[in-house]
Parts: structure tokens; C-alpha cells; sequence
């Protein structure tokens, strides 16, 4: 899409990104699914990858990202993206592959996919979204739920005795050798957006200059599955998510030490 | 090419390679073990790629990458890890992209054993896949069988943008015997990938591959194309194989290891001056239907053996419409039959015919 300025002075200071499809979205007002792909979709145009690009869609409310990028897409089984994408950028080395997975996703049914991919240094990008609950099948207990959060199948708060812990997945991939870059970050206000983007960024050149595995996960909103109301639920991501889940680079490249990073020590209200 | 003592699971992984194979992805397990161990040598040896996967449900996905991204890709496994392949075998068929899988079948249920079986053949040729998804399944019988039939496999995935499953069993997989491989083929060129492949929207629209259609209709309508391409196969793959079948009486009809140690049998049987000739299904999907019905005109009954509980048996019922008394030979859990066995069995059949022949 191309807006022919009306005046050769007035350039337009804010496009529509060539790489994200000119369609709306499936996704539920509030939600930050959208803000995510435009990121996305933003590095996908800067760095200049749009037609060699190939994305792998995951189960879960982005099942259909491939509608939303003007890129190739594969669809994968729930939990397998980052098998698919090592079966893609094996044979075509040539091309910038990156998944895009919600947290039942990565952390639950495709916790070996995930772990294994980053232990082979596979070449891949990882785009992590952590909204701590399952969205599409309509708000169950995720593994990244938080204790004491009420779902659906947690409908008294998830008890960490019976339910289990949430998984730091970031923590974890930054201490297997093979991850390159690994970074946290939040989608809850604008200063941590640009911050988000710039993490994209890095986990797509990470890629480019052949260092190994990238992932960057992207603290995210879930209102309806929440029951809150838009703000509100970028209030929780900042309040509540963010303290147990530190922002931040845990790994990259030329840190090989395994947890070497810590959080960049952001105030979880350090945005506002 | 000169004829080589080769054995079975190192003999299908140097097909595909001389197939043109590009990307190998599997999982270490017994009785297929030897084929994963010769790809980890000789594919990185000819620059392409080979995977040890964390597990067969990565592997499979794996493939299934390779196969969107438009590559001549395979792996191999055996029963308890094909089990675990199943999910992904229903979004490869769902997708329609091209791949070859070669099951050595082994004992089952559960963990089983390490021995021969034919035990999966309802989970391959009925579609373990979820879904209304079928695969071609190839039946060797011999070493050099397997070879050119998983070479082939490629062409008939390719063809008919399907899965091509061959089917062998744990003695195939562990025997040698001579056998001639094919010629080296060089995989396709990157700028020679189908046009339906995964390779950057670049001067055109962005390609999706992939198995969901939300509205039931529009599903129902791809299921009509699979279907019609089923159909297509149908009516061009069927392969079988017989031997003395002119004058028979009775008919053998086994497949693979079955297939070959019956016939052993069947010409011991026929120094006893019994009519018995072999029918040996070499595609199980395509089921060679037309040649069963006609069959059941020709003989007086039929005799299937099976390393199985009798899975194959129903297909054999149902394409014959049981139009002549139709006897079963199997053994389980590994068991791989003796041909004296399967002479016992052929001897019943004949002392049958001849008691309802006396009673006429």
C-alpha cells in the first residue's frame, strides 16, 4: 500500500506495513495480537525480508497469522511450529523463518519442540506471546498462569500445589547453549511496545547473521478471557504479569553463560 | 550397477538418496535403526540435510516443513514411533504436500517387541491419520523390492501430492541380500521447487499451506478434490503380483514377508499335487480390488496368511463378497510363520474341498 503524499513537503510520517495483509483481524477488542503482528511486520519491512520470508502458524487464537502477513505461511500442528521451521530453514537456509506461538503452544503441548529447537541452535525466530491463559478454546489454565489466577479449569485460582507452577519459558531457553537471543518483553503501554519492536529486530538479525536460536516473548492481553476491560488488562500485564515475569535480555549473543542476564531491572510501572 | 549384499534398512535409505532424497528426519528405534544411521553419514557427506529429532513427533513435523518448503524429503520408523507420527501423517495429507514414509513394522500392541509383524496394516492402509485422509502403501517382499519401491514412492508422492507409505517389516528391514541399487539422482535445484511451495512471496501472492478450513462446506469441498485424487489412484496404482495361479484351486493372497515365505509353501504344496497358486498385493491402498472379485470366480477358496490377527482378511471378504469359502493363516506378536506352517494350512484347505466334494 502505497499513500501518495498530497504535498511533496508532507511526507507520511506512519505507513501501513507492506508485510501485514490489508485485512481486519479475527482477534478480540483489546487484544494485543494485533500489535504484536504489526510489529512484526514492521522489522519484516525494515530489514527488507518480505519475499523471502516464511512464516509457521501455530494452534491457538493465531492459527490464522497466515491471513494477516503478506509472507509465506505454513500452518503447524498445536505445539510443533519450531519442528516445521527447522524442517524449512534446514532446506532453505537461504530464507528468514520465524514462528509465531501462543503460550499453550510453546510452553504446554510444544515444551520439547521449543526446548530441542533452541538446544540444535536451529536458525529460526521465535515470536512468544504469554497472555497466561488459553484464548481460542475460550480461557482455560495456561502453563504460564499465573498462581492463583482463576481460569476456566481453574475456576477457584490456580492452587501450585495441585495445578503446577507457571513456566518462566525465557528464563529456561536462555540456559540451553544453542538460544542466541533471548528477550522479555511487555505490550502493555507505548515505551514497552518500542521496546518490544527493538527486541524483534534483534531476534530477526540474530537470524540474518546465522548466530542460532532467537526468541523473544511478548507479555500480552487476554480481556475477554480475562473479564476485564481493555485497560484494565493492560493494567494486569503491568501490575501482575511483569513482576512475576521480568522484562528484559536473558541472553545475547556473545553471553554464553548460561542465566548469565538478568532483568534490565525496569520498574514494572517504570512505563507509565 | 552391479548386484550387493545389502541389508534391507540400509538398502531403502541409499534408494532414497539415489532418489534424489534431500532431507531425512527420524528417531532411533528398533527394528529401522540401521536406515537413521546411514543417513546421518551419507547426507551431510552429500551436503544435504539430516535431523536426529527429539522425538517421532518432531521428526514427522520436521518432514512436514521440508515437504511445504518443496523438497523430496522422507523418515522412517517402525510401529510404536509411526503411532506417534499419526498427528502429523493428518496435517501432511490435510496439506497435500508430497512425502515418503517407510514403516519396518514390528510386534505390537503397545512397546511389543523387536520382532517382524505385519500388525499396522489397518493403521496405514485404513488411515491412521484422523480424518478422511489416505496414504499409498507399498508392500515388499524382498530387499531388492523395497529398494525400487522406495524410490518410486517419491514419484507416486509427488504425482499425486500425497503421502507414500512403504511397508516392510522388522526381517525385511534386518536381512541382506544381493541386490542392485539405482543410479544417483541429484536433488531438484531450489529454482526447480513446485509452484505450490514455501519459498518467499517474491513476485507473487504469499502461498498458506495448511489443513484448517473453519466453514464445514468449504472443508467438505476439499475432501471432495482428496477424494477424487484417491479415486485417481485407485484407478492407476493398483500392483500385485502371482505365481501359479493358472488351474488353481486355491488361492494364497498374502502380502510382503507373508507374501514370500507362502510361496515357499505353496510350491511344496504343489510337489503334493495340490493347486495352489499366490496372489501378493504389492499396493494395499490401492487395494487390488477388480482382481480379488475376479479371483473368487476362478478358485473353489481362498487362503489369506497374514503376520497379523487378520487385518487384511476383511479386505480380501469384502472385495471377494465372500463369494468363496475364504480361510485364515496368521501369527502374532512377532511370529514370523514357518513355510511348514503355512503347507499345513494350505493342506487343510485342500482336505476341505475334497470332504465338501466327497459330500457332493
Amino acid at each position: 500500500m502505497s499513500v501518495q503524499a498530497p504535498n511533496p513537503t508532507l511526507a507520511p510520517v506512519v505507513r501501513y506495513p507492506e508485510a501485514l495483509a490489508p485485512t481486519p483481524t479475527h482477534y478480540c477488542p483489546g487484544c494485543t495480537h494485533g500489535i504484536a503482528h504489526r510489529l512484526v511486520a514492521e522489522v519484516i519491512d525494515e530489514l527488507g525480508v518480505r519475499e523471502e520470508t516464511i512464516g509457521v502458524a501455530s494452534v491457538g487464537c493465531s492459527v490464522f497469522a497466515y491471513n494477516y502477513f503478506s509472507v509465506d505461511f505454513a500452518q503447524a500442528p498445536h505445539g510443533r511450529a519450531p519442528a516445521l521451521a527447522t524442517g524449512i530453514k534446514r532446506t532453505s537456509p537461504d530464507k528468514v523463518v520465524f514462528t509465531y506461538q501462543g503460550d499453550g503452544d510453546l510452553a504446554s503441548i510444544g515444551a520439547a519442540e521449543i526446548l530441542h529447537a533452541a538446544a540444535r541452535g536451529e536458525n529460526i525466530t521465535v515470536i512468544f506471546i504469554n497472555n497466561a491463559i488459553y484464548g481460542m478454546t475460550g480461557g482455560q489454565m495456561a502453563p504460564t498462569t499465573l498462581a492463583g489466577q482463576r481460569t476456566t479449569s481453574s475456576p477457584l485460582g490456580r492452587d501450585v500445589k495441585l495445578q503446577g507452577h507457571p513456566l518462566k519459558m525465557s528464563e529456561i531457553l536462555a540456559q540451553v547453549d544453542g538460544a542466541a537471543y533471548v528477550a522479555r518483553r511487555s505490550l502493555h503501554d507505548v515505551v514497552n511496545i518500542r521496546r518490544a519492536k527493538k527486541a524483534i529486530r534483534k531476534a530477526f538479525e540474530v537470524q540474518q547473521q546465522g548466530l542460532g536460536f532467537a526468541m523473544v516473548e511478548l507479555l500480552s492481553s487476554c480481556p475477554t478471557n480475562w473479564g476485564m476491560e481493555a485497560q484494565e488488562a493492560l493494567d494486569f500485564i503491568r501490575d501482575d504479569m511483569v513482576p512475576f515475569y521480568p522484562l528484559g535480555e536473558f541472553k545475547v549473543p556473545g553471553n554464553g553463560a548460561p542465566g548469565g542476564a538478568k532483568g534490565d531491572g525496569q520498574h514494572p510501572k517504570g512505563g507509565r | 550397477m552391479a548386484r550387493q549384499l545389502l541389508k534391507g534398512n540400509v538398502a531403502f535409505a541409499e534408494a532414497a538418496i539415489r532418489a534424489g532424497c534431500e532431507a531425512y528426519f527420524g528417531y532411533p528405534i528398533t527394528p529401522q535403526t540401521e536406515a537413521l544411521e546411514h543417513m546421518a553419514k551419507r547426507m551431510p557427506e552429500l551436503g544435504r540435510t539430516f535431523v536426529q529429532a527429539e522425538s517421532e513427533v518432531a521428526a514427522i513435523n520436521m518432514v512436514y516443513g521440508a515437504a511445504t518448503a518443496g523438497v523430496r524429503v522422507m523418515t522412517s520408523s517402525s510401529s510404536p514411533g509411526v503411532s506417534l507420527m499419526m498427528e502429523g501423517l493428518s496435517y501432511i495429507a490435510g496439506s497435500r504436500v508430497p512425502m515418503v514414509i517407510v514403516d519396518v513394522m514390528r510386534g505390537g500392541p503397545g512397546l511389543g517387541n523387536i520382532a517382524p509383524a505385519q500388525s499396522d496394516y489397518n493403521q496405514m492402509v485404513k488411515g491412521g491419520p484422523h480424518g478422511d485422509a489416505r496414504m499409498i502403501v507399498l508392500a515388499p517382499a524382498t530387499v531388492q523390492e523395497l529398494i525400487d519401491l522406495t524410490a518410486e514412492a517419491f514419484e507416486l508422492a509427488e504425482r499425486y501430492r500425497c503421502i507414500t507409505v512403504v511397508l516392510a517389516d522388522g526381517s525385511l528391514g534386518q536381512m541382506m541380500e544381493p541386490a542392485e541399487l539405482p543410479p544417483m539422482t541429484e536433488p531438484r535445484r531450489a529454482e526447480d521447487r513446485p509452484a505450490w511451495a514455501l519459498t518467499g512471496a517474491s513476485g507473487r501472492e504469499p502461498h498458506a499451506i495448511t489443513s484448517i478450513y473453519l466453514d464445514p462446506e468449504e472443508e467438505e469441498a476439499y475432501n471432495q478434490e482428496l477424494q477424487a485424487t484417491y479415486r485417481e489412484i485407485e484407478r492407476q496404482e493398483v500392483r500385485f503380483e502371482e505365481a501359479y495361479l493358472a488351474g488353481a484351486r486355491i488361492a494364497v493372497v498374502a502380502f510382503g514377508t507373508a507374501g514370500r515365505l507362502s510361496l515357499t509353501a505353496i510350491e511344496a504344496a504343489r510337489d503334493e499335487d495340490i493347486a495352489v497358486g499366490l496372489l501378493r498385493p504389492v499396493t494395499l491402498f490401492p487395494f487390488p480390488e477388480e482382481r480379488l472379485r475376479r479371483l473368487a470366480h476362478e478358485v473353489d477358496a481362498i487362503l489369506v496368511v497374514e503376520m497379523n490377527a487378520g487385518q487384511m482378511l476383511g479386505d480380501v471378504r469384502r472385495a471377494t463378497r465372500e463369494r468363496v469359502p475364504i480361510h485364515f493363516f496368521g501369527r502374532t506378536g512377532g511370529v514370523v510363520p514357518m513355510p511348514e506352517e503355512v503347507l499345513d494350512a494350505i493342506r487343510g484347505v485342500q482336505a476341505e474341498l475334497m470332504r465338501e466334494e466327497a459330500v457332493a
